[in-house]
């Protein structure tokens, strides 16, 4: 249920978030940074405002408003969601259960057999299924506990009224710009977290993952065909 | 198969039931204590009253960042604004002469004000971030009358509940709730970096509110209307930014 409900919300975050970096598709360091000053890097694509200079003839139309709305109300849904999920997983011990990796996972052995079995793409085997490997569990540990509360955090830190409760939010990470900055990294790891997330399911069966992702069990054989 | 759908069944709707209700008793709480932003209704009012209400919660005496001297930008963006009008220009060439800010709305002593007397006015200096809603930004130096002065001057009416302020320039007006128009950094600000209010940043005459984003920060203002209700301004929704696609409350 969170989940489709995050995936939802995840795509509303993307397209708008997308739409309001077309407006200043620059990025800088530090606390200020505007077409006046030397960015850090520019994307190569056209901006939906006359007054960033791109290099293309034209200007993209300014979706800005409604991606704003759409931005922040899908922050709300994601955020409110994402806690109802970590309570619940910390509660039941989803995390620790099937998340934690155990120290034999760890072990250069474990890791390099589960690389090994990725390099060839061996589909996992019927009592696998059900559970996920150390490279799932470090990924999935990855994109819960580091990177959506990091692409959370330095929303926030953009924010002049939640910097101005608590300047700490935007100082530690070098100012609202450097905020900016990093925001817009996490959310292409997110997204290339999601590209591959939705590789793996396809390449396990689209089908049968995403019935057990409804129904809550594995597929068997007879299903899986 | 029905042992899982049924346990399922009844958690998810009890979860959604619990959520609605929260939601709901959430929209009735804001209404109560005013937390409901005037662009609040429609597809996404949830959103912006959560972000609102939120934010007033935890921001409502909060002071944005004030920075030194050594990091007033050296290269401020002024953004593009639409042509000047004619009365905008007439008054320019009088040097601004007779640019008059009128007060009027729930006050006790409505009044018109020439930029030398707001200028003789207590002032206050503070260096802060101005954030635009496209992604860029810079640091300057902004001086001004603080607008709780000119309110208490006027002597707004206890039941005031916002300040409406409009620029000379046709269909460019804001509003704020009292918390912001109180709030020491909000300046009728005429000075900048250490010198007059230059035309493409605002100048004679702009409203600074630096808890919230550059295009709450409307230039060339000439009126400010004090009430207790939004509804009769405009489309009703608090301003002309909701009337064009964006949020009343850019504190984001």
């Amino acid at each position: 249920m969170t989940h489709w409900i995050t995936t939802l919300s995840f795509l509303a975050l993307l397209v708008s978030g997308v739409e309001i970096l077309i407006s200043h598709p620059r990025f800088y360091w530090g606390e200020t940074g505007n077409v006046l000053t030397p960015p850090l890097f520019q994307l190569p694509i056209p901006a939906s405002r006359a007054t960033v200079p791109t290099g293309y003839g034209y200007v993209l139309p300014d979706q800005n408003g409604w991606s704003r709305y759409l931005h922040f109300q899908s922050a709300w849904v994601a955020v409110l969601t994402g806690l109802l999920y970590v309570i619940f997983g910390l509660l039941k011990g989803h995390f620790r259960r099937n998340l934690l990796p155990t120290r034999a996972d760890l072990s250069r052995r474990g890791l390099s057999m589960v690389i090994a079995q990725h390099l060839r793409f061996r589909p996992a085997h019927e009592e696998e299924a059900w559970s996920y490997n150390v490279l799932q569990r470090l990924t999935y540990l990855l994109v819960i506990f580091v990177l959506f509360p990091l692409v959370i955090w330095t929303g926030l830190a953009m924010s002049p009224a939640i910097a101005s409760a608590i300047p700490a939010v935007v100082t530690v990470l070098g100012g609202q710009q450097s905020a900016r900055t990093i925001h817009f990294f996490v959310s292409v790891f997110l997204v290339l977290f999601l590209l591959v997330h939705v590789v793996m399911v396809c390449l396990s069966g689209f089908r049968s993952r995403v019935r057990a992702m409804i129904t809550g069990r594995p597929a068997t054989d007879m299903e899986r065909v | 198969m029905s042992k899982l759908s049924r346990r399922k069944l009844i958690t998810a709707g009890l979860a959604a039931t619990a959520g609605a209700s929260g939601l709901a008793i959430a929209t009735k709480l804001a209404q109560r204590y005013g937390l409901t932003p005037p662009d609040g209704g429609g597809l996404y009012g949830p959103g912006e009253t959560l972000t609102y209400a939120t934010q007033r919660f935890l921001t409502r005496h909060s002071l944005a960042r004030e920075f030194t001297p050594g990091q007033i930008s050296k290269d401020p963006f002024a953004n593009e604004v639409a042509p000047l009008g004619e009365p905008f220009k007439r008054l320019q060439e009088g040097g601004f002469a007779d640019w008059r800010l009128t007060v009027d709305g729930m006050a006790a002593r409505p009044a018109s004000f020439s930029l030398g007397e707001l200028k003789s006015f207590p002032r206050r200096s503070q260096i802060t971030h101005l954030a635009c809603e496209e992604g860029w930004s810079y640091i300057a130096e902004w001086m001004g009358v603080p607008l709780s002065h000119i309110l208490g001057v006027v002597g707004a009416l206890p039941q005031a509940r916002y300040v409406v302020y409009r620029s000379i320039q046709p269909d460019w007006w804001e509003s704020i709730d009292m918390a912001d128009a109180m709030h020491p950094q909000t300046l009728v600000t005429h000075g900048m970096n250490g010198g007059e209010l230059p035309v493409a940043f605002g100048g004679p005459l702009r409203l600074r509110v630096p808890r919230q984003l550059g295009y709450k920060s409307v230039k060339y203002i000439a009126r400010l209307t004090i009430t207790d209700g939004l509804k009769r301004f405009g489309k009703g929704l608090g301003s002309a930014s909701p009337e064009g696609g964006y949020a009343w409350y850019a504190g984001i």
